[in-house]
């Protein structure tokens, strides 16, 4: 399962990087999306990977294992984060389509160089 | 009164939901609410400012959770004095945007007070990622603001701008990540202890978390690979905005400022001064390309928008020798460079507006409606912000060279900072003479209202005051940057007397 998640957010990572240097708004924003969810991801593997575990803990028992909730939580506020920055860069790579008549990130102009 | 800590954040916030619920509210009442709610700012954070002149920490658990467990919000002198700049610079600013610029979009008066809101928390909190939340949050509204006024120059520099950063953001994510995983804790003042007691073993995690929250950090600060974004971005933005700009950048340095003295101090064995040996190179390739910047730039917008980059790399080199001296003399430094900027910002669009077609841009052009008042604000600017006597300027220059004298640094800063200082003197000289003297034709623009000259005027006079407080204000910089030196009452007023601290 280790190797699993981290090559999950080292490809997510590579494409991610890939795809924010290229010239267009859409692989741009794509890019950023995958960037942010490769984030969140090891943000929440960054609590430890287990299986199995009681989700609470139980009261009067101590010796039950437990994941650790914290980076759940922090996952949870980073999601809602990305996802409005996200929503908010489409709309503006959208006005930008429309105002500068290209969807290139340098706007027009940005072909030539 | 404990619970005033929670004011700077809290006024903004409420502003702003009541700006958006009474979005019909006429124009006049949304102004007056949000002129009212930046003066309460002004008021809070001065009393803020004078209960941490005491040198008392003051540690406020957020839903009175204890530390490390819960938010903690700090207050300390550092972090008084940004939030009183804060609402320094932001008073101005709206001031000045009551005057037609809140007109020409929605929202205006909202994003500006969530703005304040994400600063002012930023300063305050003592959670790393509570601060990573408030930059989301002050980055957002930035968004809403830079694209205020809409225009192809807008759009195209605000694509770049939210593009960069969103990158940022993942980055601090990934960031906070590895500092969670390797240590478990997300409060500073926790994080400070166990990154002092790290093993060996950790050294390497240790370094790549600690260089990586760097880069983070000069995305905001804009330091050199960095800053590409910025003089498109502040150039084009609306005056008011890239007022409050002027502050942005100064997040970044906070966070420097922040975390390298508290949580990653190059004390730390494991760390041998790396912060302060990556960071000094970096920010004088910054000074020295923003001052070609600005002695090569065509507009008077662009002009300022280097010399914010610059006012950040003089900062930051400073700030990298890291001893209470320097750090001093960078704090009076920020203060002076924070307000200056904005208000060359909010003068150069009053000059723009009176030149007709040409606006700022380095070019013989009609003459300006008012050369009087403007050229001398003008003058009194340049010769602030080049460091010419008798302003804060130059004292701030002087602390900094000071400051250094006895350090391996020395030649490396007098040289960069001293030959900086002639090239901005010398486009600041230039810039000045083509706008005002090489003028052709008739005026063509009428003389701007009185209230749109005053926020400048404000300004400006709160630079006179810099300079003329300089003694009272260096001692609080002075014992601002103790506080930053000697982290082990920060860390015991958050989590308890009982904390071992090293």
């Amino acid at each position: 399962m280790e190797l699993l998640v981290a090559s999950g957010v080292g490809v997510m990572v590579g494409a991610g990087v890939y795809l924010v240097l290229r010239a267009r708004t859409y692989s741009v924003i794509l890019g950023l999306a995958l960037l942010g969810f490769a984030a969140n991801f090891f943000l929440f593997a960054s609590g430890r990977l287990q299986l199995g575990l009681a989700p609470v803990i139980v009261v009067g028992d101590e010796t039950v294992a437990y994941p650790d909730p914290l980076p759940q939580a922090l996952a949870l506020t980073a999601i809602v984060i990305g996802f409005a920055m996200i929503a908010f860069v489409v709309v503006l790579g959208l006005r930008a389509h429309s105002d500068l008549g290209t969807d290139h990130v340098d706007g027009p102009g940005g072909e030539l160089r | 009164m404990s619970h005033w800590i929670t004011l700077p954040t809290l006024i903004p916030a409420f502003t702003a939901v009541v700006l958006l619920l009474g979005a019909r509210l006429d124009l006049g009442t949304q102004r007056s609410i949000s002129v009212l709610s930046t003066l309460a700012l002004v008021g809070v954070s001065l009393a803020l400012v004078v209960q941490a002149a005491s040198g008392d920490y003051m540690a406020y658990e957020l839903g009175n959770w204890p530390a490390p467990f819960g938010i903690v919000l700090v207050l300390d002198r550092l972090s008084a004095l940004m939030v009183l700049l804060t609402a320094l610079v932001g008073l101005p600013a709206v001031l000045y945007a009551i005057h037609g610029w809140d007109t020409r979009g929605k929202n205006f008066h909202a994003l500006f007070q969530f703005q304040l809101m994400g600063l002012n928390g930023a300063f305050l909190t003592g959670d790393i990622f509570n601060l990573f939340v408030f930059f989301e949050i002050l980055l957002i509204a930035s968004y809403g603001l830079i694209l205020h006024g809409g225009g192809e120059k807008r759009v195209r520099a605000g694509m770049h701008y939210v593009i960069f950063n969103l990158t940022g953001s993942a980055f601090f994510v990934i960031v906070l990540a590895v500092i969670y995983g390797v240590f478990g804790t997300l409060n500073m003042a926790d994080l400070s202890l166990r990154v002092a007691e790290a093993g060996p073993e950790q050294e390497a995690i240790l370094r790549a978390a600690a260089l990586l929250l760097l880069a983070v950090f000069s995305v905001k600060a804009a330091l050199l690979p960095l800053y590409f974004w910025l003089p498109r971005a502040y150039g084009s933005a609306s005056a008011p905005v890239a007022a409050l700009f002027a502050i942005m950048t100064k997040v970044g340095v906070y966070s420097i400022l922040r975390v390298y003295t508290l949580v990653f101090p190059g004390s730390v064995p494991l760390l041998d001064g790396l912060p302060g040996k990556v960071l000094f190179p970096v920010a004088l390739v910054t000074l020295a390309a923003a001052m070609i910047g600005v002695v090569a730039a065509r507009s008077l917008r662009r002009v300022v928008a280097y010399l914010v980059i610059a006012s950040v790399g003089t900062l930051l080199a400073v700030i990298a020798i890291f001893s209470a001296e320097a750090l001093a003399a960078g704090l009076y430094y920020m203060i002076h460079s924070t307000l200056i900027v904005a208000a060359l910002f909010l003068l150069a669009e009053l000059i723009a507006d009176q030149r007709g077609s040409r606006e700022d841009s380095l070019e013989p052009s009609t003459p300006v409606a008012q050369p009087a008042i403007l050229g001398s604000l003008f003058f009194i600017g340049a010769v602030a912000i080049a460091g010419m006597p008798p302003l804060s300027g130059f004292l701030g220059k002087i602390f900094m060279l000071q400051s250094s004298l006895g350090t391996a640094q020395l030649p490396w800063l007098f040289t960069v900072v001293l030959v900086g200082g002639l090239l901005g003197l010398i486009a600041m000289g230039r810039a000045g003479s083509v706008l005002f003297w090489k003028t052709e034709g008739d005026t063509v623009s009428s003389p701007a209202a009185t209230a749109a000259v005053f926020p400048v005027v404000l300004l400006l006079l709160l630079i006179g005051g810099l300079s003329f407080l300089a003694e009272p204000i260096s001692a609080y910089t002075a014992g601002a940057a103790e506080q930053l030196m000697e982290p082990g009452p920060y860390i015991r007023a958050v989590l308890g007397q009982g904390a071992e601290t090293p």
